[in-house]
């Protein structure tokens, strides 16, 4: 009896999850039968574990914000701002030495690393103080926040992107290790650190009954300021890391990079299973998400839609997504 | 008494205070500021801003908000221009009459998700905006139309101006007035302005009261997508070229803007003189850092530190209002 509760239980709460394995092996099989001789290679999904995981990574920043009811529109801001600070540090700041050993290579670049990650942290807090302290609603204060962190860029580069990053920062972004893109190692250690960390520790817990019901999180006496800070410090840094990411894979950064990323983290985050009003979201949902549509989107690629129209169909999915989760919840 | 102390604690008076206080100190730092062809140019850039903003306004009173407006307007003055070349019209009322209804539709579908789906207008606005921009730069063009191209009976409208002494203030200035009015009117004196308030204060309220809430959702996004196509017409016709990439970002001013002029995001709470105040902050404080000898690269942080405090200032106001 128990353990048919139980089971009954695991498939009412990854409805969503079997929802969206659906949805990514249809992408999956209507793009190989679509064009089976390029969708098909290794080449093809080699190169999408190299790119999937900046966007992967923001995404699940954005549900970290979202758990708790709110949003984070800042988080390119955020992971531009990293990225270029690093490539002052290293243009600037700190050039190569002409006769540097590996280790002194290695250090700089580590050096480069924690800066960049130390930029989002700090990002991230003024986010969190703007919101749980002075109670600006979170998509105002992330809004402003994320012009701010933009115009830096711009200050900082007065436009033109910045080149020049060592060879290891480089690694970062195209590196291999045992045949594996560095990406996406990365990508896998955060999402597993974030999933264990959201469904194992007491802050997880008080994130999820936060966005579930404020009111009652402060009755209940849950800090939820702090908590409420540190989500949104968690979610800078993870951005920050995306913008170390990408600079790496592109070996440049530049203010307006990743621009298109801030709507597709919110959508992957939604169509992952994460609730925009709070209180629910996974991230093994994300982490399906953002594959399947990384499928779509080089699927449609190949077929040489234009960049534009995947912009639409983007939009258009998000918007069906939500309709059918409407949908299907009304059915309950 | 009374009256004065009212007044003094509307936050319409604390925005023109400090609206004032920052055109003495600009004027301070260069007299130049003072010039009647500045000032009109200052004017001129509120224009389309300040009747993007009234549409904005109006969603956010409802309670919702509006990402899409910019993508509206850009598709409503983009196809509006194609039309008028393929047809090679020239005139002025019924291009705009068509770029405003252009808006409408898009409004409209808005208002449909919204409503039908109960869905958050964040994640519905953000998605529709991707596809009406994907669309039209995919299936309709992605080319600048320039002057050369653009319909003359357009650039005649948009470039008239009438003197004032020695400095010519363009007419289009009396446009977004004449808006500014019929929406004043519309928001405080019919009773469909008043149900977008108690929507905005409270959906269930407003419909147990007896508000057809149904109307009033499809009425603010229709309302708000109407202006946004008439405001990018507009636009086109005032900077004598048609750019499908246009409006890319306005969604943050225009938010700023209006959130500036003591709207509150929270919905009930708004008015169209403190709009048109914030517009004008928005427009004063990005038009004169060159005047104030700053370099422009600090114009995003400038807006983003606005929006910051300005926005703090209104939930501080509104404290009250949360747990």
């Amino acid at each position: 009896m128990n353990k048919l509760a139980d089971l009954r239980r695991f498939v009412n709460r990854d409805n969503n999850i079997i929802q969206l394995l659906i949805i990514t092996a249809v992408i999956f099989l209507v793009m190989s039968a679509l064009e089976p001789n390029k969708f098909l290679r290794y080449y093809n999904f080699e190169s999408i574990s190299f790119i999937f995981p900046e966007l992967g990574i923001v995404a699940i920043a954005m549900t970290l914000a979202m758990l708790t009811g709110g949003i984070d529109l800042s988080v390119i801001g955020i992971a531009n701002l990293a990225g270029i600070l690093a490539g002052v540090f290293f243009t600037r700041l700190y050039p190569a030495a002409p006769d540097a050993g590996m280790a002194a290579e290695l250090m700089r670049v580590a050096a480069g690393v924690v800066l960049a990650l130390g930029v989002g942290l700090i990002a991230g807090a003024l986010n969190g103080l703007l919101i749980a302290k002075v109670k600006i609603t979170p998509i105002l204060a992330t809004l402003g926040t994320g012009q701010i962190f933009t115009g830096f860029c711009m200050v900082l580069t007065g436009g033109p992107a910045i080149v020049g990053f060592p060879a290891w920062w480089g690694f970062i972004g195209n590196g291999k290790i045992l045949g594996i893109a560095v990406p996406l190692i990365l990508f896998l250690v955060v999402a597993v650190l974030i999933a264990v960390m959201l469904t194992k520790t007491p802050f997880g817990l008080n994130l999820f009954l936060i966005g579930t019901n404020p009111r009652a999180a402060v009755f209940a006496g849950l800090r939820t300021d702090r908590m409420v800070l540190y989500s949104y410090m968690l979610s800078g840094t993870l951005a920050a890391l995306a913008g170390v990411v990408l600079s790496g894979r592109t070996n440049a950064a530049k203010s307006d990079y990743g621009t298109s990323y801030l709507l597709q983290a919110v959508l992957i985050s939604v169509l992952g299973g994460t609730n925009p009003a709070g209180g629910k979201g996974t991230v093994l949902g994300v982490s399906i998400a953002v594959i399947a549509l990384m499928l779509l989107a080089s699927g449609f690629q190949m077929m040489r839609f234009s960049n534009h129209l995947i912009d639409f169909i983007w939009g258009g999915f998000l918007l069906l997504v939500m309709v059918i989760n409407v949908l299907r919840n009304r059915g309950r | 008494m009374t009256a004065v102390s009212k007044l003094l604690r509307r936050s319409e008076t604390a925005v023109l205070a400090i609206l004032l206080v920052v055109m003495i100190v600009i004027g301070v730092i260069n007299p130049a500021f003072w010039q009647a062809d500045n000032l009109f140019n200052l004017l001129r850039a509120n224009v389309v801003i300040g009747i993007m903003a009234l549409s904005v306004l109006t969603v956010m009173i409802s309670g919702g908000i509006d990402l899409s407006f910019p993508a509206f307007a850009v598709a409503a003055m983009y196809l509006t221009v194609i039309a008028m070349n393929a047809a090679g019209y020239q005139g002025v009322v019924l291009p705009f009459i068509g770029a405003t209804l252009i808006g409408l539709l898009c409004g409209l579908a808005n208002a449909f998700f919204i409503h039908t789906f109960r869905m958050i207008p964040m994640i519905v606005t953000l998605g529709s905006a991707s596809v009406v921009r994907g669309l039209l730069l995919g299936l309709v063009g992605t080319s600048i139309i320039n002057i050369d191209r653009m319909p003359p009976s357009l650039i005649a409208f948009g470039s008239s101006t009438v003197d004032i002494g020695s400095s010519k203030l363009s007419l289009m200035i009396f446009i977004y007035l004449g808006i500014a009015l019929l929406m004043w009117v519309f928001l405080t004196r019919t009773m469909a302005g008043r149900a977008v308030f108690a929507y905005g204060d409270d959906a269930e309220s407003a419909k147990r009261v007896g508000f057809n809430t149904r109307r009033t959702v499809y009425l603010v996004y229709g309302l708000a997508g109407a202006l946004a196509g008439f405001a990018g017409l507009l636009h086109a016709s005032m900077i004598w070229l048609a750019n499908p990439r246009d409006f890319v970002g306005y969604e943050l001013d225009v938010i700023a803007a209006v959130v500036l002029g003591g709207a509150s995001i929270f919905g009930g709470r708004g008015s169209v003189f403190g709009t048109i105040l914030g517009v004008f902050m928005l427009t004063l404080i990005k038009n004169s850092l060159i005047i104030m000898h700053i370099d422009n690269t600090w114009q995003g942080v400038v807006v983003g530190c606005v929006i910051v405090i300005a926005t703090a200032l209104t939930a501080w106001r509104d404290r009250k209002a949360l747990v």
